[in-house]
């Protein structure tokens, strides 16, 4: 530390959600006791503009070199307080939150406790504020050129994007053809285009790219580096089936590797590969594609289809909705009644998911055109003669039916694909309790993950549409460009480092370090961390005997110094 | 005199449901009768109050748990029922049968009402004269817990007879607990008979807890399904006598030479296959049984067709007695061209058995129990015919 | 950046992003962040859209503000970012030459407040002679405010503006004798001689996320909206429901608490008598998050949510819907018929229905009815349209240029769509729309650049 702390410390209301519970003004003037504090004060929204050029006045004005701010999560404004002191010429690391809301205001009732707890936690903060050190916010240089994992349509359209941006991108699709499970559809809802023409120009375009590398028969085996420097290992397939591996330098990837369908074999009870009756909306497509809708020889003349086959359904660990069943159906069971005008066709449903854009229309439609939906979910179906029979119960007249069917067809599900626990691996991507991974916010990050640099695209990530895995996967582009573009990304500052005389040479960081940021050098045998690869979570430190290992921004005098001050409040 | 309805809800966790009628939909007996699963869930959410009073068809439920295995947001609703029961044993307001069957259980420890002391008589009826039947109180590997149809029904006795007769083939130590064996309680529950249920766990317990056994083996899936699923018996593992068996041939250690040259099929207990998925372990004894023909039905396994024994209904006839499931379920059987429709559980024993005679096919099919078609099968096996 | 000129920093091609709701806050955030320059165009004196109007989101029940406020702030404190709010775009037009790019001019509507003075204090609200009197639109309606005012306490920028409609001075000539606002402002900022200030851009694409409306619940008079203060729409509960809203979050109807609530959901959506035949996307899921809330602040109500179906569709939201079922939320299939208040019943309200699982018509009584009202088109979007030249599709909503492939372009080169403008769609799929649409800009402006080189 160049000279004495001299702190600034900042309690927000956060409008009633902390002044209601925590009595601020009562913090503040606490603080204002506390040792290096120079200014105190507490205000509405520190997160607004007006508390963020307050923080900046009195950094200008009184000279702070530290800056604390009583808030909400570090989560949610770090960056933003962070930033408005880099903005007046105080480095964002020598700024530091204490959380008064989700670990205080937003867990307590007593008004007296809690403001007694807030207290405590500013008094910790404080001290460590007086031991923070400035540290330089860094950048790296970034890869030009991106990597798709699945030739799909959100691998497709991902790839155009980046690749139309001007950089090389690299499609790696473990199957010998691009388009993924979209070609084995029929016809688009509600547009009744057929799929693999509409597509066709796409898979073209991405084919021809200048800029696009297309490995069929491929599959990504090893991923090492970091955002905007990832180094890729690639099983390419030859002729033959033998495959060679390749090395791919890339700034970006995306994860598009798509989804299963559900099996119907899991629902036994509905007769699915023992009666030739029963077939999947799959199979389905398949038929319509080929006009023909005999079964044995015969032409059916009822046609049921049978909703949610392995969505909403705890039975079979599915208890999300498969999003695009409803539409699929109302698209099938219409183009049935096309082909077959004389065949009674029935839905047999639970709720009817029309959502999108012109889907409730397209729902009418498929009604007017005589296809009769019935609210019941078929509860299984046995065998009469040639024909099936449905049991199930309609729960708008409240009476059981056995209903006779020439033809079944089972709506069935998405599911996550049967490797995503090892493209889960390779990628350290975290997975939703669906199974499909887990984007990095539900709601305003619907692409990014925990991962930086790599990104989700498609169906891999939950069942969708055409129309949205395009929307998604032209996100996935975008959030691929941006450090592309740039040309750099920021590195993490707050990281571990090696006290190399201290040091002896264990290996222990080495084999915690969830990143690979540790190695052993060969020469000389003391560890020595990457600081790109380094997140600074500090398990190294602490699983450290030596107590060799440094965490910046988290250093032990920091720690324990927060740990005092807590207990003497 | 109404129920309010907002304990059982909340208990039973009924909010869960989303009206999609998977279980009215799977039930056997809502075809014949006024039953609806989904509708008196339904009724439980919106209306306050309940007359279960006014609801015969109550009674009717098999406790199948067809619905219980269907329904996607994991409602169990089969226990709405079993709670609704348990509401009108309360007030008294139930079938006099089954009134009579509890009241057995609770004073003979069998629902027939006949003497516990009596309950050991099966041994005797053994003509083979090999027979040999310890008291597990004197220590034993397995526990061979019989059950009260198993111990008292003089048809069911001959299944238990030939299971005791190849575990001593097999070599197999075992043991039963005479006449202080009581009821499982399996249907009591399932009756409504909750604090009834919870005595004979408790004492039943204390009783498989003495004797010390680390396996114990049942004849009826029923009793199987209890001790298995609602007694929490830890460290003893529950078997039912096909798991046993199957292994047992598995091993070699039962000897099947000789021939039974019959067609059969297998009717696939609710009890058994539905609630504990045991569906190829009976299976895999009837194909090891030499010159055994095996056809199946087309509702068998997770679709076998309810033959109306469970959920109490040995001791009540339920709303429509004309329409019997198990009319329609031999009719299956003998459509596949068996001569022999086997099962697994001594209910589904007598109601197929009896509808077999009533519709007239005993010339062209029999019903046998499995372990009867192995004993047929083991060398030294047989009560003769 | 120099505005009046249209240079982006550097001289690079700039984005225009017209509206600052979500969907334009993400597209801007993305172009901004590949480095280029955007501009971002806000018709209401702060960004933030009708997201900063939700309390809480569902499935997550984050707070809105919460997650919504640091992408806000970054965007007003972005380098590449400049924020034009209480502006609206005048013209756009084609450059010549190259035909690449438009020239855009945008009138800066007069705030009558100087920014570069303005520190947001609020003295001028508290002062102002028609404080209470006005009502505020943010708060739709059942919450007031001053001439003066900020829509929000968390806006950006946090600048007061006077609204000419409501000031006395503007609309009258005279503001009694002295000018309160004028007197409290400690910084001198209020300037009623301020003039709209038209500014000239130059943009190589142009995004449009102008969101939607909320169609007027009279247009189903049988429920009884406007002539029942029982009766509200789902967005005006969001208001009732915000921490930060005017009643601190109680739900409190006519002075008391509700003990029995009922949702009504498809209140003009899937109908062709109101013109909307077509489902407005989210209200089953705001309506599950709407019971929610109730459960959540009045552990005591009976709460009713009426349905034709449940739509959800999303990642976690039918197990969202099944966990508010378990709260003792109770969902009835059938879709309300009427709401009349019954005199022998106390004065409350009833809900008539059919309920389609008993076949039969119901009665429920209730304190508070909550419509799930539909999402419509903005009723100025015939002119967003005009002045770009975008066709809408049959639902009133800007068409895309192909309805499977080209989910946020249009029509027009350089000229993309994202979020609700296009169609009604819950917070994540407008986010990726306007993350797309920045894709569809970035490869614009990438071009662009290397093509000017």
């Amino acid at each position: 530390m160049e000279a004495e702390p001299r702190i600034g410390v900042y309690i927000c209301h956060c409008g009633v959600n902390i002044s209601a519970t925590v009595d601020v003004e009562q913090v503040a003037e606490f603080a204002a006791t506390l040792p290096g504090v120079v200014v105190a004060r507490d205000y509405l929204y520190m997160c607004s503009d007006p508390g963020q050029v307050l923080i900046q006045q009195d950094i200008e004005e009184h000279g702070l070199n530290r800056v604390v701010v009583a808030s909400c999560s570090p989560r949610m404004h770090e960056p933003t307080f962070r930033g408005a002191a880099e903005e007046v010429g105080l480095n964002p690391y020598l700024v530091e939150m204490a959380n008064i809301r989700e670990q205080c205001s937003w867990v307590h009732a007593d008004r007296e406790q809690a403001t007694g707890k807030a207290k405590a936690l500013v008094a910790s903060v404080v001290a460590k504020a007086s031991r923070l050190e400035a540290l330089e916010p860094r950048e790296v240089g970034v890869t030009p050129g991106a990597l798709v994992i699945g030739g799909g349509v959100a691998g497709v359209f991902a790839a155009l994007d980046v690749a139309d941006a001007g950089f090389p991108v690299y499609v790696v699709e473990k199957s010998d053809r691009l388009g993924g499970r979209a070609l084995d559809l029929n016809r688009t809802f509600p547009t009744l285009e057929p799929v693999a023409e509409l597509l066709r120009p796409s898979i073209e375009r991405v084919q021809e790219h200048p800029q696009v590398t297309v490995l069929l028969n491929s599959q990504v085996t090893g991923v090492e580096g970091y955002v905007g420097n990832f180094d890729v290992t690639v099983a390419v397939g030859g002729a033959g089936g033998e495959s060679e591996s390749r090395q791919l330098s890339v700034g970006s990837i995306v994860v598009a590797t798509g989804y299963d369908v559900f099996d119907a074999h899991r629902k036994p009870e509905l007769g699915y590969g023992q009666y030739p009756n029963v077939i999947t909306s799959l199979e389905m497509e398949r038929w319509l594609h080929e006009g023909d809708l005999t079964v044995d020889g015969r032409t059916p003349k009822r046609v049921a289809f049978i909703q949610c086959v392995g969505s909403r359904d705890v039975q079979v660990g599915h208890p999300y909705c498969s999003r695009v069943c409803c539409m699929y159906t109302a698209k099938q069971s219409r183009l049935v009644r096309e082909l077959l005008p004389k065949a009674a066709v029935t839905v047999f449903y639970m709720d009817v998911r029309t959502f999108g854009k012109g889907a409730e229309e397209f729902y009418d439609d498929a009604r007017a055109k005589g296809v009769l939906y019935r609210r019941g979910n078929v509860s299984e179906i046995v065998r009469q003669g040639d024909r099936v029979l449905l049991l199930g119960e309609d729960t708008l007249q409240g009476r059981p039916f056995e209903f006779e069917a020439d033809l079944v067809v089972l709506a069935v599900g998405m599911e996550c694909r049967s490797d995503v626990g090892e493209v889960s691996t390779l990628l350290k991507l975290p997975r939703s309790a669906d199974g499909f991974f887990l984007e990095l916010h539900p709601k305003l990050r619907p692409v990014d993950t925990a991962v930086d640099g790599v990104f989700l695209a498609g169906c891999c990530q939950g069942p969708k549409d055409i129309p949205d895995t395009i929307a998604q996967a032209k996100a996935a582009a975008s959030s691929a460009l941006i450090p592309l573009i740039r040309g750099t990304v920021p590195a993490e500052s707050a990281t571990a480092v090696v006290d190399a005389d201290l040091c002896a040479g264990c290996g222990m960081c080495v084999e915690v370090c969830p990143y690979g940021a540790p190695a052993l050098d060969a020469v000389w045998g003391v560890s020595r961390i990457n600081d790109v690869l380094c997140k600074g979570c500090g398990t190294c430190a602490v699983t450290c005997s030596a107590k060799a290992i440094r965490l910046q921004h988290f250093t032990a005098q920091q720690i324990l110094a927060q740990v005092d001050a807590l207990l003497c409040v | 005199m109404a129920l309010k309805t907002e304990p059982l809800v909340e208990q039973l966790e009924l909010l869960g449901c989303i009206q999609c009628g998977k279980c009215t939909g799977g039930c056997p007996v809502a075809r014949k009768t006024t039953l609806n699963m989904r509708g008196l869930i339904y009724e439980m959410l919106v209306e306050p109050k309940f007359n279960e009073g006014k609801h015969p068809e109550l009674w009717d439920c098999t406790c199948c748990f067809t619905c219980v295995e269907r329904c996607p947001k994991d409602v169990r609703p089969a226990e709405l029922i079993i709670g609704l029961r348990g509401e009108l044993v309360e007030g008294g307001r139930l079938p006099e049968t089954i009134g009579a069957a509890l009241m057995g259980v609770f004073r003979q420890g069998n629902p027939t009402g006949m003497a516990r002391e009596d309950r050991a008589a099966w041994v005797d009826g053994d003509r083979s004269g090999r027979l040999a039947v310890k008291a597990a109180q004197d220590g034993c590997d397995v526990l061979f817990y019989v059950g009260c149809s198993p111990a008292y029904d003089v048809r069911a006795q001959k299944v238990t007879r030939a299971l005791a007769r190849a575990l001593q083939a097999a070599g197999v130590d075992f043991g039963t607990l005479g006449i202080d064996e009581s009821c499982c309680g399996n249907e009591v529950r399932r009756m409504g008979e909750i604090g009834l249920f919870e005595m004979l766990v408790e004492e039943n317990s204390e009783l498989f807890r003495d004797v010390g056994a680390s396996r114990m083996v049942t004849v009826s899936p029923h009793c199987f399904n209890t001790f298995k699923n609602e007694y929490g018996l830890d460290g003893i593992e529950v078997l039912h006598y096909t798991q046993l068996v199957a292994d047992l041939i598995e091993q070699g250690r039962l000897k099947l030479s000789h021939k039974v040259e019959k067609t059969v099929t297998y009717h696939d207990p609710c009890f058994l296959g539905k609630q504990n998925h045991i569906f190829d372990e009976p299976r895999e004894i009837l194909k090891a049984i030499p010159g055994l023909k095996l056809v199946e039905m087309d509702r068998s396994r997770e679709r076998s067709l309810c033959c109306e024994g469970g959920g109490g209904r040995m001791w009540a006839e339920g709303t429509n007695l004309e329409e019997r499931l198990a009319f329609q379920r031999v009719q299956e059987a003998a459509e596949t061209g068996a001569e022999v429709l086997a099962v697994a559980c001594p209910f589904c024993l007598l109601t197929l058995e009896d509808a077999v005679k009533v519709q007239g096919l005993d010339e062209q099919l029999q019903v046998l129990d499995v372990m009867e078609l192995v004993d047929l099968a083991l060398d030294d096996g047989g009560e003769g015919e | 950046m120099d505005v009046a000129k249209g240079q982006g920093a550097r001289g690079r091609p700039a984005a225009l992003v017209v509206g600052g709701g979500i969907a334009g806050i993400q597209a801007a955030l993305d172009i901004a962040d590949a480095g280029f320059p955007v501009y971002l165009v806000e018709r209401e004196p702060s960004i933030g859209g009708r997201m900063a109007q939700l309390d809480k989101t569902f499935p997550t029940l984050d707070c809105s503000s919460c997650i919504l406020t640091p992408k806000m702030v970054d965007v007003g404190r972005h380098p590449n970012i400049e924020l034009l709010t209480y502006a609206e775009v005048v013209s756009v037009a084609r450059v010549d030459g190259d035909g690449e790019g438009f020239r855009v001019r945008v009138r800066k509507k007069p705030r009558y407040v100087d920014v570069s003075k303005c520190t947001g204090c609020g003295l001028c609200a508290a002062a102002c002679r028609m404080k209470g009197r006005i009502v505020s639109d943010f708060d739709e309606g059942i919450a007031n405010r001053s001439a003066i005012y900020v829509p929000f306490p968390q806006a950006v920028p946090l600048k007061y503006t006077v609204d000419p409609d409501a000031c006395l001075f503007l609309t009258r000539g005279r503001c009694g004798k002295t000018f309160l606002c004028k007197e409290a402002c400690p910084a001198d900022a209020i300037d009623f001689e301020q003039q709209e200030e038209l500014v000239d851009l130059e943009v190589g694409v142009v995004i449009v996320t102008t969101g939607f409306d909320l169609i007027d619940p009279c247009i189903k008079p049988e429920f009884g909206y406007g002539v029942y203060p029982e009766v509200m729409t789902g967005i005006e509960f969001e208001r009732l429901s915000s921490a930060s809203g005017p009643t601190m979050g109680e739900i409190v109807v006519n002075g008391k608490k509700p003990e029995d609530v009922v949702f009504i959901k498809c209140v003009g959506s899937r109908d062709p008598h109101t013109g909307v035949p077509y489902c407005s996307r989210f209200c089953c899921m705001y309506t599950a998050k709407h019971a929610h809330l109730v459960r959540d602040k009045l552990p005591d109500a009976r709460i009713t949510v009426f349905y034709m179906d449940v739509r959800a569709f999303g990642k976690g939201y039918e197990e969202f819907y099944d966990r508010v079922k378990h709260e003792r939320v109770l969902y009835r299939r059938g879709e309300p018929s009427e709401v009349y208040r019954d005199s022998k019943r106390d004065g409350r309200l009833v809900v008539l229905a059919e309920d389609t699982m008993l076949g039969q018509p119901i009665e429920v009584e209730a304190d508070l009815v909550v419509l799930a009202t539909a999402a419509v088109p903005r009723s100025d979007t015939p002119d967003v349209a005009g002045l770009l030249g975008l066709a809408c599709s049959p639902d009133g909503f800007f068409q895309e240029a192909d309805a499977k492939l080209r989910p946020v372009d249009t029509g027009i080169d350089g000229v993309f769509v994202a979020g609700c403008c296009q169609g009604p769609k819950d917070i994540p799929d407008t986010v990726a729309q306007a993350k797309a649409a920045a894709s569809s800009a970035l490869r614009v402006l990438v071009q662009g650049e290397r093509d000017a080189r």
